[in-house]
């Protein structure tokens, strides 16, 4: 795949309407190259596991996504729990119901907030460093001297971010989920006087292996996402430091936007059919 | 060896370069000056298909550059070195896994050779003592030596220079300059130079080509260059107190 430097028009629109059109024609051509872009990374990945320095640009892609945001992981996770657990807490206890907290908040964690909040958080920390590490070798040219050797940035700078991203969202958000479990039980124990074996025992019944794999294949996608964009946001940087900061922060929306649609999309895809 | 065919490049609707035609011949060194924003940068990134032309054709022999694709693209690049501004070394690596990363990506030859091509390379440009330290430890004048060095590794026959000697000191200027020369005697490299330092141009170049708001203005070997009676060659010149007597006494 080309990396192209070049505006996608090389003339100024001469009316506002041409000007909108460019702007959604581009947007699908972005959305169209960033997908290209994830789907070859994907495909270089064997060739970058076979290979001694590319695995260990993996191994350090793998410690940046993975170890470098656990800290944050760990905080939003467990925080994300409690507030589930005190939010249907009291909202069960008006139902004298609180003995189905630990299914609520385990069903929910594990479906939605689990990997929304991984996903997030690594929108947040790990897109946007890509987004601008990369950006910065674009406008520096290490990008383009990497092509002119006949390297292809694809492989050797995108494919190991993008697979990280693959392997550690998973296991990222199944530690999330874990973390959130945790902290709804310490809610339920100490503020809803709800036992936390009795909670636990509660949301294990619930958990099936089918909420299981949503929720994994929900935080995978994500993660290759977010890789992606943030990888097309750094190679596409024009204008200099400027260019770099709307590139970082372009990559944290989009990413955000496309966590939303792509995690309402595999829901209704696998849970629609329950719920008519 | 190397042709320009009527190539025109616009950006938003301005022509960057337009209609610039000219051949630079096998082991010839040609510099390339103007004013800053002329287009001197976007003719080398033409070479090496950073760029396409909007209209025009770029040949590298009896291959046109301007339409190469895939593995074509890639014979086309295995031919060229190319010098950026800054260096464009990965900030990650050391100045010797810098220099080694396209016989290591690319040709996959093995340590043995890998490190004996990056110490003659390093050696070369004056940098072996510092091939051990990253790109953020050494001045932007190491770094230029350094991307010189992975330039030449590979041993392409043609190499691109994009202002080899802006922001360095007169001392490390006149070692790249000497450097370029000395490649092309000695190795016969085809070379590109563009380049604000004139008075350096005059002494390696075998031709000069001058670049204004897209056009060539002249193109001419350095004596006729001074005595160019152009007057936007003559404004260049002047602004840099180049006269032919200057080009004589450093000859």
């Amino acid at each position: 795949m080309r990396i192209t430097r070049e505006p996608s028009y090389e003339d100024a629109p001469k009316w506002q309407v041409e000007a909108l059109r460019r702007h959604v024609v581009t947007f699908f051509a972005n959305v169209g190259h960033a997908g290209r872009l994830a789907v070859e990374s994907l495909a270089c990945l064997p060739g970058v596991l076979a290979r001694g320095d590319s695995r260990a640009s993996l191994v350090r892609q793998l410690y940046v996504a993975g170890i470098r945001t656990l800290p944050v992981i760990s905080v939003v996770g467990l925080f994300t729990g409690m507030i589930l657990g005190l939010q249907v807490g009291l909202a069960l206890s008006q139902f004298n119901q609180e003995s189905l907290l630990g299914a609520t908040v385990m069903l929910t964690l594990i479906r939605e907030m689990g990997p929304f909040v991984t996903g997030i958080c690594l929108s947040a920390c790990v897109g946007s460093a890509m987004a601008a590490e990369l950006g910065t070798m674009t406008v520096n040219d290490e990008v383009a001297a990497l092509e002119i050797m006949s390297i292809s940035p694809v492989k050797y700078l995108a494919a190991p971010r993008i697979g990280a991203l693959l392997l550690m969202s998973p296991i990222l958000a199944f530690y999330a989920c874990v973390l959130g479990v945790v902290g709804g039980g310490l809610v339920g124990y100490t503020q809803l006087n709800v036992p936390f074996q009795q909670y636990m025992a509660s949301a294990i019944s619930i958990a099936g292996v089918k909420d299981l794999f949503v929720g994994l294949l929900k935080a995978t996608i994500f993660g290759v996402v977010i890789g992606a964009v943030g990888c097309h946001e750094g190679f596409t940087t024009r204008l200099g430091a400027v260019g770099v900061g709307r590139a970082t922060q372009r990559s944290v929306i989009i990413s955000f936007l496309l966590i939303l649609m792509f995690g309402y999309m595999v829901t209704r895809m696998f849970y629609f059919e329950f719920s008519v | 060896m190397i042709r320009f065919e009527n190539v025109v490049k616009r950006f938003d609707g301005r022509a960057v370069l337009d209609g610039v035609s000219f051949e630079v011949a096998k082991g010839e060194v040609l510099a390339v000056v103007g004013p800053s924003g002329t287009g001197k940068s976007v003719t080398l990134k033409h070479l090496v298909r950073l760029l396409t032309p909007t209209s025009g054709k770029v040949w590298l022999e009896d291959v046109e550059i301007s339409a190469a694709t895939g593995r074509t693209l890639e014979a086309v690049r295995e031919r060229f070195g190319y010098l950026f501004q800054g260096g464009a070394l990965l900030g990650w690596l050391t100045v010797a896994e810098n220099v080694a990363l396209p016989l290591r990506e690319r040709l996959r030859l093995p340590d043995g050779e890998v490190e004996s091509r990056v110490a003659e390379a390093l050696a070369a440009v004056e940098m072996l003592d510092a091939a051990d330290r990253y790109p953020a430890e050494i001045s932007g004048g190491m770094q230029k030596r350094a991307g010189l060095a992975r330039a030449i590794v590979r041993h392409s026959d043609i190499i691109l220079y994009d202002e080899p000697t802006s922001g360095l000191d007169p001392v490390t200027s006149v070692t790249i300059n000497r450097l370029i020369r000395r490649l092309n005697r000695e190795r016969g490299i085809t070379s590109i130079v563009v380049t604000h330092d004139l008075q350096g141009a005059l002494l390696f170049a075998d031709r000069i080509l001058m670049l204004k708001s897209g056009h060539v203005v002249e193109l001419s070997a350095p004596e006729t260059f001074v005595r160019s009676t152009n007057p936007e060659v003559r404004e260049f010149l002047d602004a840099q107190f180049i006269t032919p007597d200057l080009l004589e006494k450093k000859l």
